[in-house]
């Protein structure tokens, strides 16, 4: 798994990002076309998570392993569960938890760069 | 006011202390499984606690839960000014991030906007006198 799989779903977060933040302006809650841009998150992210692991073992490199999984595996659960809790609340806070998941995948991406970066290039 | 805890925004407070107890309590372990004698370190644990005690009294809601939830906010609050400030004297002590120190910095500030926005919204839910 190389850098390019974080700036893929950096990129899927920004898009989706945009079209939150054009909703919430609107004041509208969370629309199907943010649930089909959660979803292609989703699958982006799962696939990481697969792909992260399969590269984890592979590696001779010394990394944080265990922490590297965990933000994997965290990042593969935001968007599910932010969904849960938008779906809960159908109103701009439901947008804004969205926000807020999508914000927070973005940041862990970044992170995750970080540590399978290791500190030692 | 007795509108419900963790309804309204209420709900997307919850979850964002809820991620906040997560990555705190992940962080601190990990910290504290390699070093277990740095003071910044247990700080972390510290703040992965009042998330996870925020996050649960907003779900449980009631009087006790918001009474409860004022009192971890505030401890929050205290605490991520006070390690914020402390980290900028004394950098050689928090040398490694952690989630309160430089106010959050590692966290994009948001600890230290998330005490305010808690402690705003329990002044907005106050239970009624005579309730």
């Amino acid at each position: 798994m190389t850098g390019w799989s974080y700036g893929v779903i950096l990129a899927i977060s920004g898009v989706v990002a945009v079209l939150l933040v054009v909703d919430l302006v609107r004041d509208r809650a969370a629309q199907d076309s943010h649930y089909i841009g959660l979803g292609v998150l989703q699958v982006g992210v799962l696939a990481q998570l697969v792909g992260g692991c399969v590269a984890l073992a592979r590696t001779e490199r010394e990394l944080e392993g265990a922490v590297f999984v965990s933000y994997l595996v965290t990042v593969a659960l935001l968007p599910v569960v932010g969904a849960f809790f938008s779906l809960a609340e159908r109103s701009r806070v439901g947008t804004t938890i969205l926000l807020l998941a999508v914000a927070t995948v973005a940041g862990l991406e970044l992170r995750l760069w970080d540590i399978w970066g290791g500190t030692g290039g | 006011m007795a509108e419900e805890l963790a309804t309204g925004w209420g709900r997307a407070l919850v979850f964002v202390y809820g991620v906040f107890a997560v990555a705190a309590t992940g962080r601190s372990a990990v910290q504290l499984g390699e070093d277990a004698g740095k003071l910044p370190y247990w700080l972390s644990l510290l703040a992965a606690v009042l998330y996870l005690v925020a996050t649960t009294c907003l779900l449980v809601g009631g009087r006790t839960g918001w009474a409860v939830a004022r009192i971890a906010v505030s401890i929050e609050l205290v605490g991520v000014l006070a390690v914020g400030a402390w980290s900028y004297l004394d950098t050689d002590l928090f040398h490694d991030k952690t989630v309160w120190s430089h106010f959050g910095q590692g966290y994009g500030f948001l600890p230290l906007v998330l005490p305010f926005a808690g402690l705003a919204w329990l002044h907005h839910t106050k239970p009624a006198a005579d309730r």
